[in-house]
């Protein structure tokens, strides 16, 4: 049986899978290095304890995903190659420069640094542990920028032309980088990061607060969250319509999946819900909201908005998948939009840090960003099949030369190595919760430790002679 | 489009950028694999501690090494890893699952406590046993040659698995072990020391024989390796190559008997720098052994020159950074716990 097993679908999956979870791990970090320079910026302003504890609490769950973040990483760097040799072969002259500046630029400063914001408390300045912070933050940041890059390039590709060999050649590098949906991409995976890493975080403010443990430091989590919530959430909604219109323009088809919608049609209704039938072209059981779909899409009542059935068949992304991931997203950025509408009406009412239903719903959000990360990605990415580099390059045309056999087992291996690894982080990551900040007095950055931490040249006592 | 390819020799360049980053992550990550691989013999748990914190600020930067190899070698050669990875499909892929239990339990062994600590023990071990031993099969099947057709790898799944690249994965680990072993005489002092110490001149002498079986190997796997290694006068012009390797081990087999502290882990990288260079002078000039040169596997000139500013500007700046957070972390390394 396994012999039948169709590679490009398994190499689809393996990729999906891997790639899915190594999105979860920076979509956390970017938000949560921001978040920690933003602490230890006010400590160092404020000189008030609190924002250090908070800091210190916060910075162990940094390590830890960061250190998933990476091995899961590093395996992407791999996978390229191992699935899709084909598509490495032929958009390598584009591509990789672009990847290579992503680990010259990003990768190194934050591996490095991240060394010193965690092991080098005693070792460097308090301004010089706070520019590691930065830099490492600012690390994040480049990395995104990269593979955003790259990964919207396959989108919208731009800048190259295919030469008689079958392999691309870059004509214009800055049009290969800024390539026409990078920048709305850019800014809303960021700012879906930061909210993200906001949500979490409230979280487990909220849980605090419920739980009346650590109440000064939860508030400072909780309030700093809720923040995001009220200002940035709603943001979100304007830079998604524009990252939208920008689709429309450049992917219509994708745009088309995400409506369900089948007939080209002016003053096209929104679906709310649905069945899209992938087979019958046609999108069944579906609530509709009249003309509304016309009105976000072309800003007009009576626009007319493009039908799935104007490309052939074989032309269109798998609809359900698109059409259902993109409601799971946008669903979650309203109950996003309405977690800071509540939370403002709550501040003003001075009620903001002790109403227990809130803090109820904000722990229930806490998972919230990643789901609707996770969502956004199967839109853009299931949503540009059944091309890997879109209207130039099919899918099947990239993959590797490899059977079915070792892709599946080397499928299930990752598997269950992730779920084993990603469980015992969450295990850690949960404990590290449930111990809360340190507030005991000590000196800054003994991190628990009474002892000078780690690698100590500097000091030997007797005791350790015998080690 | 611009490109620096009228006055420099892109892909000549680029072959020894790659070839040095592969080099440096042998040495860096051989070094953290090498520790892992002697964990569990450690004479207590107060010794694997230590072990881990002498290359905890480290181990991150030092895998990144073989991001840029892999990245690198997509963006400079991507014919070249295009066809590589699906040939050695298997064990990179393993070789990565090894990688991620051990990096994992760098960030969950300090945070486990009891017996599930022990899990992660085993996880650091086992992990960078498995990686270490995957490299070495990896170097095995490429220095054997890799069946190609076309822009493809035409060969079968296993091809990569035979008697010669299990020799090789063997090599590898004891190599690593070596590294390991002379780096803890240097970060660390008293039992652990005294250990790391017999332990090193204990895998110092199958790394000679290892080294010595690659070494004969080589030149008869392929006429070529051996006209280049045998025929006169080449013969005395690369005779210094083992004669340097051979004085080397006698010094660290002397260092490490006089009880030196430092020399042992450089002497250990010369060991390395020896034998890389003995496989760089007999794969010269391929990039997928046999079949495709680095030339015919180039990127196209304007991309191998975007990049290689990039290099430029950031290699230096890594390069410095590095070397501040070993200088930071210098000295004897402590068991005491974590961050």
């Amino acid at each position: 049986m396994i012999e039948s097993l169709d590679p490009v679908l398994l190499a689809r999956i393996q990729f999906a899978f891997t790639i899915a979870f190594h999105i979860i791990f920076p979509a956390f970090t970017i938000g949560l290095a921001s978040w920690l320079a933003v602490l230890e910026w006010r400590w160092l302003r404020t000189g008030k304890a609190v924002y250090a504890e908070v800091y210190r609490m916060w910075v162990k769950i940094f390590a830890v995903t960061f250190g998933m973040g990476v091995v899961s990483g590093v395996v992407m760097s791999f996978q390229f190659g191992t699935n899709w040799s084909v598509f490495s072969d032929r958009a390598g002259n584009v591509l990789g420069p672009l990847l290579g500046y992503e680990v010259l630029t990003a990768f190194f400063l934050e591996a490095s640094f991240l060394g010193v914001m965690l092991f080098g408390w005693n070792r460097v300045s308090p301004r010089m542990h706070f520019a590691s912070t930065l830099i490492v933050a600012a690390g994040t940041l480049v990395s995104a920028f990269w593979i955003l890059s790259a990964d919207s390039w396959m989108q919208t590709p731009a800048g190259f032309r295919v030469a008689d060999d079958g392999l691309f050649y870059p004509t214009s590098w800055l049009h290969v980088i800024f390539n026409p949906s990078f920048a709305n991409r850019f800014v809303h995976m960021i700012t879906a990061a930061y909210l993200t890493t906001a949500f979490v975080v409230g979280g487990i403010g909220a849980f605090y607060l419920w739980r009346g443990r650590h109440e000064s430091h939860a508030r400072v989590m909780f309030g700093m969250a809720m923040i995001m919530a009220i200002f940035v959430a709603p943001l979100q909604l304007v830079l998604g319509d524009l990252h939208g219109l920008n689709t429309l323009e450049h992917q219509p088809a994708k745009v088309s999946a995400m409506e369900g919608l089948w007939e080209t049609q002016q003053g096209a209704p929104l679906k709310l819900f649905g069945w899209p039938d992938q087979e019958g072209a046609v999108t069944r059981y579906s609530i509709e909201l009249p003309r509304l779909s016309s009105l976000i899409l072309t800003h007009s009542l009576d626009g007319e908005v493009k039908g799935l059935n104007e490309w052939p068949p074989e032309e269109r992304p798998p609809v359900a998948w698109v059409f259902w991931s993109f409601r799971v997203m946008v669903g979650i950025g309203l109950l996003m939009i309405l977690t800071g509408v509540v939370a403002l009406v709550l501040h003003l009412r001075n009620r903001l840090f002790d109403t227990r239903w809130f803090q109820y719903g904000c722990m229930a959000m806490m998972p919230a960003g990643f789901v609707a990360v996770l969502a956004g990605w199967f839109v853009t990415e299931i949503g540009r099949q059944p091309y890997i580099v879109y209207n130039v390059m099919r899918t099947e045309e990239a993959v590797s030369p490899v059977a079915g056999p070792p892709i599946a087992l080397s499928l299930a291996a990752f598997v269950v190595t992730y779920v084993f690894v990603f469980g015992a982080g969450s295990y850690y990551i949960l404990r590290l919760i449930g111990k809360g900040p340190d507030t005991e007095e000590e000196p800054y950055g003994a991190h628990g430790v009474k002892e000078p931490p780690l690698v100590t040249g500097l000091v030997s006592r007797k005791g350790d002679q015998s080690v | 489009m611009f490109s620096f390819e009228g006055f420099l020799d892109l892909p000549l360049i680029w072959y020894g950028l790659i070839g040095t980053a592969l080099f440096l992550y042998v040495l860096l990550d051989g070094f953290d694999l090498g520790l892992g691989i002697l964990f569990p013999f450690a004479p207590s748990d107060r010794c694997r501690d230590r072990m881990m914190n002498s290359i905890a600020p480290f181990w991150d930067g030092n895998e990144t090494w073989l991001v840029l190899g892999g990245g690198g070698l997509f963006a400079a050669f991507p014919l070249a890893y295009a066809i590589l990875m699906p040939a050695l499909y298997i064990p990179v892929i393993l070789m990565l699952l090894g990688l991620i239990f051990r990096g994992v339990a760098f960030e969950f062994r300090f945070k486990a406590t009891g017996r599930s600590r022990q899990i992660w023990d085993y996880a650091f071990h086992f992990g960078s046993l498995a990686a270490s031993f995957m490299q070495g099969m990896i170097l095995g099947a490429f220095v054997r040659g890799i069946e190609v057709e076309g822009r493809g790898f035409a060969g079968s799944p296993f091809d990569w698995l035979n008697a010669y690249s299990v020799m090789t994965g063997m090599a590898v680990v004891f190599g690593y072990a070596l590294l390991g072993a002379s780096w803890l005489v240097m970060k660390t002092d008293g039992v652990t020391q005294d250990w790391a110490r017999k332990c090193a001149s204990y895998v110092l002498g199958y790394v000679g024989v290892f080294l010595g079986i690659v070494s004969i190997s080589m030149p008869m796997i392929n006429a070529d390796v051996k006209t280049l290694w045998f025929s006169l006068p080449n013969f005395f012009y690369l005779l210094p190559v083992p004669l340097v390797t051979a004085s080397l081990f006698v010094m660290i087999w002397r260092d490490l008997h006089r009880g030196r502290e430092y020399r042992p882990f450089f002497l250990s990288i010369g060991v390395f720098l020896m034998g890389y260079l003995g496989l760089a002078i007999s794969l010269w000039p391929w990039l997928v052994p046999f079949e495709i040169t680095f030339r015919q596997a180039a990127a196209a000139s304007t991309s191998q020159s975007l990049l290689l500013v990039g290099t430029a500007i950031m290699l230096p700046v890594v390069l410095t950074y590095t070397a501040f957070c070993y200088y930071l972390f210098r000295g004897k390394a402590s068991h005491e716990s974590t961050y």
